[in-house]
């Protein structure tokens, strides 16, 4: 069978399967996002997953950091909406200090002045205010490329999708795509590092996975401060 | 017999002197002493930040696992089926769980030397024997992550039985695999699994 005739058949049965059978609440389509794993594992390992270690090697560090920077500041754009959108003005002007200084000192965002000066950077995002809007986070997926996520959260990435600002500013289509691709090449090599701690910590990588990401974004949405799980091993 | 009593006696003031130490050293100053001595030791080593996992894991052998307590930690990850465990297979457990954890360490080390580390003030009674060491670690571009650390106070020291990064308890995220290895295949089972596992990550490291 053609790899792709395969990947199709696997979609379907592992569909059905995820209705068959009774799954944990938060993960029902546990089967379905295991092979969706295995699909990430194929198509990153043989691609983006090369590239990204390309990048690291063949790119000198202040270069990187540079890339890093130029897209970390658009997302503190973003960081400070989300932090005004749940109430949060001080760490909101602290974001949009971080945008002002970053664009025009910084040049453009390449450097982050702002860090240096003292004013720190935020992690924020639509899914969190969601959360914080007392919205559920709906089932887990695991999205090949993209990595773990909810219906909250993943709405969350679209919305922010749609808002660019890459679409808008760069009319210029092999431009845009280029810089989306640098991003997205960028963003991955930051998360190698990552990774492979998960690969030598993980009894079971699918679970180790998401218990965390779900965990983690727990304690993002209830602001460090989660109440105690509710099913607890003791 | 003037050696031996000698001997006696700079045993007994070394025994003294640790005792000294560990008693007037408090949790959050454990912490940020083992975390900037290796961290110092990252920076100043093109080994370690090549990646050289042999001597990775001797640096953290050597400088982390004496202030971490393993069995606590496991006792934590294995939850309710630690009791039921004989103390033949809590030993095996334990000893797996450490290899394993400074494997994965190892692994990480390289990836320290930008980071920075932050500490927050301790909030502590006198006389407590548990404590939470908070930090923020800091790198270039990235969002400070929290870590804390769960200590305990021993005869020996304050020794860390859990590390929270970003709201991810390590036991608790172990709790659910320990959990579920044991569901399907019994402790024996799960030790099997963390054997093949160490295994394997040596076999790959050669």
């Amino acid at each position: 069978m053609k790899p792709a005739a395969t990947v199709a058949v696997a979609f379907v049965v592992v569909l059905l399967s995820g209705c068959a059978t009774t799954q944990s609440r938060v993960d029902p389509f546990e089967p379905f996002n295991r092979a969706m794993l295995e699909v990430h594992d194929v198509v990153d390992g043989n691609v983006v997953k090369p590239v990204a270690e390309a990048y690291v090697k063949y790119t000198p560090e202040p270069v990187r950091s540079v890339v890093t920077n130029f897209f970390g500041n658009i997302e503190d754009l973003f960081v400070g909406i989300n932090n005004v959108l749940e109430g949060n003005g001080n760490r909101a002007g602290d974001d949009f200090g971080r945008v002002l200084l970053n664009s025009t000192f910084g040049l453009g965002g390449i450097f982050d002045l702002a860090s240096m000066m003292g004013i720190e950077k935020h992690s924020q995002d639509f899914g969190i205010t969601f959360g914080k809007w007392g919205f559920p986070q709906g089932p887990y997926f695991f999205v090949p490329l993209f990595g773990p996520t909810t219906l909250r959260d993943g709405t969350g990435t679209a919305i922010r999708a749609y808002l660019g600002p890459t679409t808008y500013i760069f009319g210029n289509v092999p431009l845009r795509n280029s810089i989306w691709g640098v991003g997205f090449v960028d963003a991955r090599a930051n998360a190698l590092g990552t990774e492979s701690m998960v690969d030598a910590a993980a009894l079971d990588r699918y679970r180790f996975i998401r218990n965390g990401y779900l965990r983690a974004r727990r304690y993002q949405v209830y602001d460090g401060k989660p109440p105690p799980e509710e099913e607890d091993g003791e | 017999m003037i050696r031996i009593r000698a001997l006696g006696a700079s045993l007994l003031s070394l025994a003294f002197v640790a005792c000294l130490a560990s008693a007037q050293e408090a949790p959050d100053a454990v912490v940020k002493r083992v975390a900037e001595d290796i961290l110092a030791t990252v920076r100043a080593d093109k080994e370690l930040q090549a990646g050289n996992l042999t001597k990775a894991k001797q640096l953290l052998e050597t400088k982390l696992v004496p202030n971490f307590d393993f069995a606590r930690m496991t006792a934590l990850a294995m939850g309710r089926n630690w009791r039921t465990a004989t103390p033949e297979q809590q030993k095996q457990l334990t000893d797996e769980f450490r290899t394993l954890l400074v494997r994965t360490y190892s692994g990480a080390l390289a990836n320290y030397r930008d980071n920075t580390m932050d500490y927050k003030p301790l909030r502590m009674n006198p006389g407590d024997t548990e404590a939470t060491v908070r930090t923020e670690v800091r790198r270039p571009g990235q969002a400070a992550v929290q870590i804390d650390y769960s200590m305990e106070k021993l005869p020996e020291g304050w020794k860390a039985y859990d590390v929270i990064v970003g709201g991810v308890s390590l036991v608790t995220n172990y709790r659910d695999e320990f959990n579920d290895a044991v569901k399907s295949s019994g402790i024996d089972g799960l030790i099997a699994t963390l054997m093949k596992k160490n295994g394997a990550a040596a076999t790959a490291a050669k």
